[in-house]
């Protein structure tokens, strides 16, 4: 299913987005007001949660690094037209990798090595948890929606059984997760609102990479080719099966990369909600971006700042903090809608 | 029930698929219509039982003009139609299919419909218990119980789309008396084929169509050789014939004794030889094996038995990326659907096209894709979409696409749909092609197309290879015979 075309006009883009924003602000605001809240201050104390002040932009950039990752992997499974549900497990798989590489290097004389050891260790985790979605899919007919969705489960079943089993905490494992890492196996942070440069770096390059990809090299134009008719694409010379497997194992470095960085920069333990359902909301910022590199991080941007905001309103307007879900879910059903109609 | 079609357009985009059809059906007769594939005859009879909305023209039902656009306002009217594939519901029984569109209300009336049921069905012996479940049904029977339905709503004129298609001899007796006691009971008869003898067998007139048009009408009796040549067209006399240059000796592709299945009709063991240089045409009715053929000796589809060789090299059981390797290029029929990658422009499909390297270098696609805009006279811009070409253009962009030098060419309809002058542009590219020493294979529906263009002719009935003749040395009539499965 292709929803958005790639050369739509800017203009044609800009009154959609006046269109599906508008639509989302009042479908929230009518959900606001059937829960007998008002709907201006509860806007305003999700804007000023999310950018109210530096530690809270700081926040918002941590939620920000790992759904910008999730987005750029996706962005390579959508090219060629995969459904990868799956990156939410991947995510857990790159975690858990991250972790075992962490726990080895408990007694390394060189941290920083560790860390960056790391990440190539989550970005290794999640890409050949994806590849198995893909071999599930090439060579075993399962759809990679299927396959990824019976995936995400397994990688939440293995996350549960090391808290509580092989790397439970000393004496008794709990739900808050394994034995905190030393400070020198965290992520460095700078300023006291603990933002990680090496994340945005490392974020910046994934999406630089993946604009780089996907518009100039063969690869990216085999995905794109693939993505648009496996078939013409077959008779062309290329294997459709192969490319299939090869974003995803991309799609799975990404989403690993994330998983690393909840481990590394964000919990510095492995805790059983460790992705934070990040890949789930990725596949909506990249469905909302139309599938484009550059529109992503903006996307991604904005869900960072309602999740942050919205931690704010059951403090100040005894509101649940799943207002931020009902505006991401509003934003999509709105975008479905104006797009259907405006075909 | 008296019908006249007066002037019937229906346009899909650029293609006239009814070009101004005028038609009158008489009461109690069983009309057939006959005409190839894409001839235009399911389009026809779509619009008349309300399915799909014609363009223009005029229904009249006992000389009433009557305006309908749904298939249930076509049923009160008394149209009923019977698809191809019969419209029920498989994991529902018999007896639930049949009250689908018959029963209104909130009392259940089972026992009613049951009885009512097994009368019309005991009425045209047919055999239909009514409990069994519809999906454990053949086709055949399927189609009995449709055809019990559709009466049950009151139906007094009955289409037929191609009901011999996939039932067996008896079934298709069974359905031609009840087609015959229906038409003696006053109720009007349209039997669309392609298949001659059915229409023949059963039929008081027969219409032919052909591109969308009527090309001519027929009563009792019918003469055969007419209808074919209706059918499959014969304003130009065959060309002269031309003895055209074949190597002896150079064989690009052998096939022994290879059968598949698959398609309609599988493929028969078969057992010939294509020479360097030759021009070889399929003719056929759609669907009797000749595009199995063509995608068998492509790589696409694997034989079950027999051994597929390529510049006598054994090639059985590899995929086509080998067969691509030796120069073996497949062209389908469906451009957009199987050839070409929509949504990509004209460049990138070139890019694709670039042997090597992990970069694609922009500046030489374009320059590529704006050779072949120009060689190729192709409509368009090097960013244009792929889709959002012509179909003469689309195939022009297929043809620039092909490898140099290519030893072996497969083309499924290479033509169909083209106007004129890209049916005459893309042949001389393509005997361009043949000249050089490529052998080409490809299937028509056009007998004229292949008598101009061919040296050889393999004829498919069924899945089996008929004929294999030079056409130096055939006629049209003795094709279409061989066509009709009566060679």
């Amino acid at each position: 299913m292709r929803l958005f075309t790639e050369n739509s006009l800017p203009r044609e883009l800009f009154t959609r987005g006046f269109f599906i924003a508008g639509g989302a602000f009042c479908l929230t605001s009518l959900v606001l007001l059937v829960a007998g809240a008002p709907p201006w201050p509860a806007f305003y104390h999700l804007f000023v949660g999310a950018l109210g002040s530096w530690s809270k932009l700081a926040q918002v950039l941590m939620v920000w690094i790992p759904l910008t990752l999730c987005a750029c992997g996706l962005l390579y499974s959508f090219r060629i037209g995969l459904w990868n549900i799956g990156v939410e497990g991947q995510v857990v798989a790159g975690a858990i990798a991250s972790t075992a590489v962490l726990r080895f290097g408990l007694e390394s004389g060189s941290p920083s090595l560790m860390i960056v050891m790391a990440f190539a260790g989550g970005m290794l985790g999640g890409s050949l948890w994806a590849i198995l979605a893909g071999f599930l899919k090439t060579r075993g007919g399962v759809n990679e929606i299927f396959g990824g969705l019976g995936l995400n489960f397994v990688a939440q079943g293995i996350t549960l059984w090391l808290i509580f089993g092989p790397w439970k905490r000393p004496g008794v494992g709990s739900m808050s997760g394994t034995e905190l890492f030393p400070e020198s196996l965290w992520l460095p942070t700078i300023l006291s609102a603990r933002l990680s440069p090496a994340g945005l770096v490392l974020t910046v390059l994934a999406l630089v990479v993946a604009a780089w990809v996907l518009n100039r090299t063969r690869l990216g134009l085999a995905l794109k080719g693939i993505g648009s008719n496996p078939r013409a694409a077959y008779l062309h010379g290329l294997n459709p099966n192969a490319y299939f497997v090869i974003a995803m194992g991309l799609a799975g470095g990404c989403a690993g990369l994330a998983g690393a960085f909840q481990v590394a920069g964000v919990y510095h333990r492995l805790i059983p909600v460790i992705s934070s359902n990040y890949g789930y909301l990725a596949l909506l910022v990249v469905m909302l971006a139309s599938y484009r590199v550059w529109g992503s991080p903006w996307i991604a941007f904005f869900f960072a700042c309602l999740n942050v905001g919205s931690i704010q309103l059951p403090i100040v307007l005894k509101l649940d903090s799943s207002l931020s879900g009902i505006i991401q879910g509003a934003l999509v059903l709105t975008t479905l809608l104006v797009y259907a109609l405006r075909k | 029930m008296r019908i006249a079609l007066r002037d019937i357009r229906k346009e899909y985009g650029k293609v006239n698929a009814n070009d101004g059809i005028d038609l009158e059906i008489s009461e109690g007769s069983i009309h057939g219509i006959l005409g190839e594939n894409g001839a235009g005859k399911s389009t026809l009879m779509k619009v008349l039982a309300g399915y799909t909305v014609k363009t223009s023209g005029t229904i009249l039902l006992n000389g009433r003009p009557v305006v309908y656009d749904r298939p249930s306002q076509a049923t009160r009217m008394g149209i009923g139609m019977l698809y191809q594939d019969p419209l029920d519901f498989p994991p529902l029984t018999i007896l639930e299919n049949f009250r689908m569109g018959l029963d209104c209300g909130i009392v259940s009336r089972e026992e009613a419909y049951r009885q009512r049921l097994r009368e019309m069905a005991d009425h045209f012996g047919f055999h239909l218990d009514p409990e069994s479940a519809v999906q454990r049904l053949t086709v055949g029977e399927r189609q009995q119980l449709e055809l019990v339905r559709l009466l049950a709503l009151g139906v007094e004129v009955l289409i037929l789309d191609e009901p011999t298609t996939g039932i067996s001899s008896l079934q298709k007796q069974a359905l031609f008396r009840a087609l015959r006691k229906l038409a003696e009971e006053g109720k009007t008869i349209l039997l669309v084929s392609h298949k001659l003898e059915d229409v023949e067998a059963l039929c008081d007139r027969i219409t032919v169509l052909r591109r969308g048009k009527v090309e001519g009408d027929m009563g009792l009796p019918f003469e055969s050789g007419k209808l074919l040549a209706w059918m499959f067209g014969n304003e130009l006399p065959p060309p002269p014939c031309f003895e055209r240059r074949t190597e002896k000796g150079v064989v690009t592709l052998a096939m022994d004794g290879v059968s598949a299945s698959g398609g309609r009709a599988g493929l028969m063991p078969c057992r010939l030889a294509v020479r360097r240089g030759e021009v070889v045409g399929l003719a056929g009715l759609e669907g009797s094996g000749q595009g199995l053929f063509l995608r068998l000796a492509a790589g696409l589809e694997k034989p079950e038995t027999g051994k597929i060789k390529v510049a006598e090299e054994d090639m059985t059981g590899k995929d086509h990326h080998a067969y691509r390797a030796r120069r073996v290029t497949f062209l389908p029929a469906g451009r957009l659907e199987e050839g070409l990658m929509p949504g990509l422009t004209i460049t990138e499909h070139f890019a694709l096209q670039q042997e090597q390297g992990m970069m694609i270098h922009w500046p030489k696609a374009r320059e590529r894709a704006e050779q072949g805009i120009e060689r190729f006279r192709i409509r368009g811009t090097p960013l244009s979409a792929a889709e959002s070409l012509s179909g003469g253009n689309q195939q022009r962009l297929l043809l620039a696409l092909l490898p140099t030098n290519p030893l072996l060419l497969l083309l499924e309809h290479p033509t169909r749909g083209l106007d004129m002058d890209s049916v005459q542009w893309v042949w001389g590219k393509l005997m361009a092609y043949a000249v050089e020493g490529t052998s080409i294979v490809f299937s028509s529906a056009e007998l004229d197309e292949i008598f101009q263009m061919a040296g050889r002719v393999l004829v498919f009935f069924n899945g089996v290879v008929v004929k294999d003749v030079r056409t130096c040395d055939t006629t049209m009539e003795e094709l279409a015979k061989a066509i009709a499965g009566k060679g």
